[in-house]
């Protein structure tokens, strides 16, 4: 029984920012279908008593003191930036039906 | 006050406020504001591959502040959880904030609604707004329009500089009523030092969600979402002009879409930045890179302990210890630094009740022509050059008489802006009150010789007529006399002919 559906796929494609072509859709569907079902694995665990967790590690996270260090300058900001205008990166103007937030 | 009687409004807000930081929430990077393009970047800020986020620890400290002042429960672990969306502002790719287990919970701040109600009626008491949760989260670099046409310019100096976000329960039903909240929570989180809440820098940005109901209806209507204010006169503008809207739609029988909007301040005006067809997929994960945000209860309970007094409790103090009206008290605690420069005025032997009202009319009065000329919004006292103790000799002198209320008036604003002894200044200006009574009995009888017609007035029972002989004396004193005095003076002289 499939879980994923070709649309399933295909939206997961879409938040990821992937092009999938109509050729790719089926395989790519397939796949995400064996990637639940390994993660499937996970049921035969038995988790009774097992209280949920965010992480693995018995830590709390680790804090830092409120000081402004290690900056970069500006140039070395946008030194690998593909385009920039004065220090600031350039880049193509985004409408906001593309955008996902 | 809304035009439309038939629908309940339904307003629930979320507010985005920058903690005062210096440094960001996840990076070393300073936070400062109207610098260069990229200035204060680490590799943290800029989504280097390998660049991990280590938490700024006073960020922590301000939430949890923020929380204790607003009645939250504070959840001793917390876990914050990736965002994820794509824009060039974001260099991850995903926003750090809190998702399933945010850090507060449960809190409530109350609003005085001495207004009107939508049905006309008067409340007059206290309503109590109730906070879903405060979480804390990164804030988003700034995508500039102002080059090219087909080019936007990306500057991340605010890009991980942190927040809080405060999200209230649909409780609010009138765009007054969402202007009283947002005002309450903004001297609050000011009092207790969580932010500067400066709203011309982005410190303080509102976003309202807005929808309609007919009365008695217990389903929500479907809301649209006014993103990104920052003025409370706007944010009130904005949420009227979406009840009419809505209103509008709904009357006409139609049907609101779920949207998010923007409000163009400059023309009063609502515009449509996108429909929300499909529920928002950020696909939420806890961040692996953080592992969960753990505090003691000691500690939780040392800041709730450390806080300062909170505006209501001032407000109440104001009122019992001072004996000032309501509205006065209400309007020293809500106008920035006002409160304790009234304090620190009636310590230096100020009467309190003068001292408000002198501070609450006058002296804002001031403040809100500097503000015009300046363009800086902040109602703040750090800018007189009076100390409190100046200004508490400056009523000494109006109480003592030897200055006019109005003498005084024409003093303060040069005391607020220069500073300077106001007795010096009061006898430098020649606005010394004529008291001596010999001085203003002679003035009296000059008058009342040249105006026989308004003795005759007087005599025929006009009251008006000792006004205008009041004026005239006050007139020949250059405003120097005490009016009380010189009607005193008057009415026996007029009486006695």
């Amino acid at each position: 029984m499939s879980r994923i559906a070709p649309e399933d796929a295909k939206r997961v494609a879409e938040l990821a920012r992937l092009r999938l072509d109509d050729a790719e859709l089926p395989a790519m569907t397939a796949h995400l279908e064996r990637i639940l079902e390994y993660v499937d694995l996970l049921m035969e665990v038995d988790t009774r008593g097992v209280e949920p967790t965010a992480h693995a590690i018995p830590l709390a996270t680790p804090t830092r003191k409120d000081e402004p260090t290690g900056e970069l300058t500006p140039e070395q900001a946008i030194a690998n930036a593909p385009a920039a205008e004065g220090t600031a990166f350039s880049v193509p103007k985004v409408f906001d039906d593309e955008a996902a937030g | 006050m809304s035009a439309h009687p038939d629908y309940e409004v339904v307003i629930g807000l979320e507010v985005h406020v920058q903690l005062r930081t210096r440094s960001k929430l996840f990076s070393t990077a300073g936070v400062s504001y109207g610098d260069e393009p990229n200035q204060h970047t680490t590799p943290v800020c800029l989504a280097l591959p390998g660049a991990l986020p280590v938490l700024n620890a006073h960020a922590v400290e301000l939430a949890i502040r923020a929380g204790a002042a607003t009645n939250c429960t504070i959840h001793p672990t917390s876990i914050f959880a990736r965002k994820n969306y794509f824009y060039p502002d974001l260099p991850k790719g995903y926003q750090i904030s809190q998702f399933e287990h945010p850090l507060c919970t449960d809190g409530w701040l109350e609003i005085e609604t001495d207004g009107l109600k939508s049905d006309g009626s008067k409340t007059g008491g206290t309503k109590r707004i109730q906070l879903t949760r405060i979480h804390m989260e990164e804030d988003a670099g700034k995508s500039l329009h102002d080059g090219r046409a087909d080019q936007s310019r990306i500057d991340l100096n605010r890009a991980g500089v942190p927040l809080v976000e405060i999200v209230s329960e649909p409780d609010l039903r009138s765009a007054e009523e969402a202007g009283f909240y947002l005002r309450k929570l903004h001297a609050i989180l000011r009092t207790v030092g969580v932010s500067d809440a400066d709203m011309e820098k982005g410190q303080f940005r509102c976003d309202a969600n807005v929808s309609l109901r007919k009365h008695g209806a217990t389903e929500l209507g479907t809301r649209r979402e006014i993103k990104n204010v920052n003025s409370f006169r706007f944010v009130e503008a904005a949420i009227e002009a979406e009840i009419v809207y809505q209103a509008d739609l709904l009357d006409s029988g139609g049907e609101v879409r779920q949207a998010t909007v923007g409000y163009d301040a400059e023309n009063d005006r609502l515009f449509l930045m996108r429909l929300k067809e499909n529920a928002d997929d950020y696909r939420y994960f806890p961040d692996p890179d953080l592992i969960p945000l753990v505090i003691s209860q000691e500690r939780i309970d040392a800041i709730r302990a450390a806080l300062p007094e909170l505006p209501d409790v001032r407000r109440h103090r104001f009122e019992e210890a001072h004996g000032l009206a309501a509205a006065d008290a209400a309007k020293l605690v809500g106008a920035g630094s006002l409160a304790d420069f009234f304090e620190a005025a009636v310590a230096a032997g100020a009467e309190p009740k003068a001292a408000a009202k002198w501070l609450t009319r006058d002296v804002v009065a001031w403040l809100n022509e500097q503000e015009r000329e300046s363009g800086d919004s902040a109602l703040e006292t750090q800018g007189f050059a009076l100390a409190p103790a100046g200004f508490a000799s400056l009523l000494g002198l109006v109480d003592a008489g030897r200055l006019t209320a109005k003498s005084a008036r024409d003093l303060l604003p040069d005391l607020l802006a220069q500073g300077g002894d106001p007795e010096s200044l009061m006898q430098e200006r020649g606005l010394e009150a004529v008291s001596d009574s010999g001085a203003l009995e002679a003035m009296a009888d000059d008058v009342l010789a040249a105006q026989p017609k308004a003795i005759e007035s007087f005599r025929e029972g006009d009251q008006k007529a000792v006004n205008f002989l009041m004026g005239q004396v006050m007139k020949q004193s250059q405003g120097k006399a005490d009016p009380a005095q010189v009607r005193k003076i008057l009415i026996a002289k007029l009486e006695a002919l």
